[in-house]
């Protein structure tokens, strides 16, 4: 703990402000909505997060700022002053830890979840139940909140358990849609799958630390006899059982199922918790256990291959998405992808940084996408729309920043993390995976400036679902303020977050340090140069160029090329259209193995057979030798009386036989 | 002289128990375990114990045969038809066998036993009464009689017309 | 009555007494004949408790032999209660005819 009292009370008061504002909202929410505005309970629920983003740069400003002192890492770990656990020698006090990975975090959380309660304001006007709305948004913030800033695993796994449950309920929040709820369904189910991972990663770090506080694991992961490639020892069963854990919540194969699915949410639930957040969560554990994952080389290359697998097949699949937000959902999947690809190459402070960049662009195109649906009247299909360009021209010229930003174009923010994710793969002598990443960059270019092509450039192609064509084309209007604003904001983060520079105050002077090198500290780490290599960043751009040019060639300037090449290439987008067909095998996994095998299986067979019939059967079992042993009773008196006689003669025998030997 | 006095009454004894289990009517039969029972006594006075003697007459044919007799007339009871059941033949076979063996390994035994000589012995009634109330025995004798209480309620209990 | 063979020849009289009341029970059918023969093997073991206590010098056996009359009149004026009850209901005296308790 610090000498400094604020820097106590500081992080919890951010902590605990968005628990409040769902506190009030949930008991007083409806009484607050009657204003005249009606808009009362949407923007207390907004200046909660504002209040806790002002809070937590607070926070790290005193922390890192102008306070001065030596660099290096610097951490503070406030107690809420009672133990939450307290059995045997196994102790998890209510405590927070706030070091340079944590501030990042909880700036992310509560800067673009701010941001993005104001968007919701507007988006969310006309709903019936914006209450209901923010105060589960609110919930969520105060749960991803305590994901991060936990001091002790079981605080983190919390949170973790928190936001899935908040995603099941915003993911269904239009509950009377049966999509809806059933995706939010999927989703919960999909993550408590990978907790079972994680639970019993926690186990067994449990078992080897005797601790569970993250400082201890961090401190001590060192100590334990590193493991190397295809050893399986404790430390790599624990990391593969906690990337199990993190693939759940970050959409990773084979646990990505849910996260496409999970756009039948609000659009700022899909832009705060499938862009910015949640799905960060797994991201964030593995970074957080960086340095026990370290001295496991298996857990590093499972973590590396399946990050960027995901990456190339999502990509691929979302070329051929028609859904807008299908496209942003299943990019974001892939840019995971890429952040798991940096963690396993041992770069936690590069993944760390991509999740900062991508936090604000994605969280850009998704809101974006929200406005671009806001004027389509409730349209999704990007085929039915067109030439957008001039009639919301704010929506488009931030959604262009964004679009440039993830593909990775320079001087934008995505540029940055991206060419330090290549330089990653190719500094730790894994070219394959180099190729996989550059590769899915082209991708990434390629599909992000399809969606820009097709919804905002061209001839509008609308009204053939929801009215015609002109009147459909009338109703495109620009969104209100309250929804461009933020927006706006997030358009200038996606270019400057690449500069991020913490101000550092050292040797008497104050000066930028960038971001992955002010977490690196916290993984213990020796810091590992990334080789300088000058082709690299021209590369990167040049196959991003490559993918927009492609894109341009085939939704703008040769349609027909288009067509031609959709029919040769036939059966490969039938795949990917598939999905990879994993819904198709994990449908048929549930219905024919699960639910047959427990139906008919465990049910009727074990079941009723088995443990009722072992119960029945003794019972049958026992009447059955009652009935051989009910002849002995005749009724007669006198075979009575034999049988006491018969009995008495042995007795007699026995006790004379004892005293003495009956010779004949 | 005590020694034909003891086999007398023993070959009475035996005779008497052979009319009791052979008799068909169950009254001479009543009458022949009385006798059975009076030459038991003379027997116990010869074996020194006169406390015991008297009581068996007394109780054992004063008053348990007595009963035994009312009921007997009271039920009118005649002689006992005599064709066997069902299953009697080996019923009885049995048993003659089993109690045949019981008074072989006994008599086995017994025969071969040398019978010491008989230590001093004061078995008069004032020697019994202190013994029978002395605290070794003094809660079984008092509990005799909740016993001979519980008794009569019970006699009384199941004879009665109407239960 | 020092004869040291009398208690011999008294324990070997109760042996005879208990056997005959044994075979008194199996192959009498009055149930009252059954109940005197019952007191015959009684009989027969208080005479040999009679003779030990004789033979070890103490009175203990006499003592016994005391409560076995007690409870032998309680039991036969129970017994013979039961019999009177027996006999109003069935009407007969026959030992085979009581046999509702099969099964």
């Amino acid at each position: 703990m610090f000498e400094d009292p604020i820097l106590n009370v500081l992080p919890f008061s951010v902590l605990l402000l968005p628990l409040g504002g769902f506190i009030v909202l949930a008991l007083f929410g409806d009484w607050i909505k009657k204003d005249k505005e009606e808009q009362g309970a949407a923007w207390l629920a907004c200046a909660t997060v504002i209040a806790a983003c002002a809070l937590a740069a607070i926070t790290t400003v005193r922390l890192y700022g102008l306070v001065g002192g030596p660099e290096g890492l610097r951490f503070s770990q406030p107690y809420l002053g009672f133990e939450w656990i307290a059995v045997g020698s196994f102790r998890v006090p209510i405590n927070l830890l706030i070091d340079p990975l944590a501030s990042v975090m909880m700036l992310v959380v509560t800067g673009i979840g701010a941001l993005i309660h104001v968007y919701s304001v507007g988006y969310m006007a006309h709903d019936e139940d914006k209450v209901r709305f923010f105060s589960y948004l609110n919930l969520f913030t105060f749960f991803m909140l305590l994901l991060v800033m936990g001091g002790s695993l079981p605080l983190l796994f919390i949170g973790w358990e928190g936001v899935g449950l908040c995603s099941y309920l915003l993911i269904g929040f239009w509950y009377r849609k049966d999509s809806a709820s059933a995706a939010g369904l999927k989703a919960f189910v999909v993550n408590r799958i990978g907790d079972v991972g994680l639970i019993l990663g926690m186990i067994f770090i449990f078992h080897a630390f005797g601790s569970l506080d993250l400082v201890d694991i961090a401190d001590n992961a060192g100590s334990l006899a590193p493991e190397a490639l295809w050893q399986w020892g404790p430390v790599t069963l624990a990391c593969l059982l906690l990337f199990l854990g993190a693939t759940g919540k970050s959409a990773q194969i084979p646990l990505h199922v849910w996260l496409p699915d999970a756009m039948e949410g609000p659009t700022p639930v899909s832009a705060l918790i499938h862009a910015a957040t949640m799905v960060t969560a797994g991201v964030y554990l593995v970074a957080r256990l960086g340095p026990l994952f370290h001295q496991s080389e298996t857990a590093m290359l499972v973590v590396a291959v399946t990050g960027a697998v995901t990456a190339l097949m999502a990509g691929t699949i979302a070329i051929v998405q028609t859904d807008i937000k299908r496209v942003l959902a299943y990019s974001t999947v892939s840019q995971l992808g890429f952040m798991f690809l940096a963690a396993g190459m041992g770069a936690f402070g590069v993944a760390v940084f991509h999740l900062y960049t991508h936090a604000f662009f994605k969280a850009l195109l998704f809101l974006g996408s929200g406005s671009v649906i806001h004027a389509m009247s409730g349209e999704q299909d990007m085929r039915l729309m067109g030439g957008l360009r001039k009639k919301i021209p704010w929506t488009y010229a931030t959604f262009l920043v964004g679009t440039l930003s993830i593909s990775g174009i320079p001087f934008f923010a995505g540029f940055y993390s991206k060419d330090e994710i290549l330089a990653a793969t190719l500094g730790t002598g894994h070219p394959i995976l180099f190729g996989i990443a550059l590769f899915t960059a082209l991708l990434t270019a390629a599909y992000m400036a399809r969606l820009l092509f097709l919804t905002f450039f061209g001839e509008f192609r609308g009204g053939h679902g929801h009215a015609a064509a002109s009147e459909a084309e009338h109703h495109v209007h620009e969104s209100p303020w309250s929804m461009l604003g933020p927006l706006v904001v997030l358009a200038a983060g996606s270019v400057v977050a690449g500069y991020a520079l913490f101000p550092m105050a050292h040797a008497g002077t104050v000066h930028g340090v960038r971001l992955p090198d002010v977490i690196q500290p916290v993984f213990r780490l020796a810091e590992r140069p990334l080789p300088a290599l000058p082709w690299l960043p021209m590369v990167a751009t040049g196959s991003a160029l490559l993918g927009i040019l492609i894109a341009w060639y085939l939704y703008l300037s040769m349609p027909e090329l288009r067509a031609s090449l959709a029919r040769r290439l036939r059966p490969a987008l039938r795949l990917f259209g598939a999905k990879y067909f994993f819904d198709h095998v994990y449908d048929g996994f549930v219905r024919h193995v699960v639910v047959a095998g427990s139906d008919r299986l465990l049910w009727k067979r074990v079941d009723a057979g088995w443990i009722d019939g072992a119960v029945n059967r003794t019972g049958s079992l026992t009447r059955a030798f009652a009935e051989t042993l009910r002849p002995v009773q005749t009724g007669f008196v006198r075979h009575y009386v034999l049988l006491v006689l018969a009995g008495a003669v042995a007795v007699v025998y026995y006790l004379l036989a004892s005293v003495e030997r009956l010779a004949p | 002289m005590d020694a034909i006095l003891f086999y007398a009454a023993a070959a009475l004894a035996v005779v008497s128990a052979l009319v009791v289990i052979g008799q068909k009517n169950p009254i001479y039969s009543a009458f022949a375990l009385i006798v059975t029972l009076c030459s038991l006594s003379v027997i116990f006075a010869l074996l020194g114990s006169p406390f015991i003697a008297v009581l068996q007459v007394i109780v054992y044919a004063g008053a348990i045969m007595v009963l035994f007799l009312f009921v007997l007339m009271l039920l009118n009871v005649k002689s006992e038809a005599d064709a066997p059941g069902r299953g009697t033949r080996t019923l009885g076979a049995v048993a003659v066998a089993l109690v045949a063996l019981l008074v072989a390994q006994a008599g086995a035994v017994l025969v071969r036993a040398e019978p010491g000589p008989a230590p001093a012995f004061d078995a008069s009634t004032r020697r019994m009464a202190e013994i029978l109330f002395s605290p070794q025995f003094l809660y079984v004798f008092e509990a005799t009689s909740i016993l001979i209480l519980a008794a009569l309620v019970g006699a009384i209990t199941l004879a009665k017309k109407d239960l | 009555m020092d004869h040291p063979s009398f208690v011999q020849h008294a324990v070997l009289l109760s042996l005879v007494l208990f056997g005959l009341g044994t075979l008194g029970v199996f192959l009498r059918r009055n149930v009252i004949t059954v109940l005197m023969s019952i007191e015959l093997m009684l009989n027969g073991a208080n005479l040999a408790f009679v003779a030990f206590s004789r033979a070890a010098g103490t009175l203990d056996g006499q003592v016994l032999v005391f409560f076995v009359m007690v409870v032998a009149a309680a039991e036969a004026a129970v017994g013979l209660a039961i019999v009177i009850a027996l006999h109003r209901h069935k009407d007969t005296l026959d030992v085979d005819a009581f046999n509702v308790m099969r099964g």
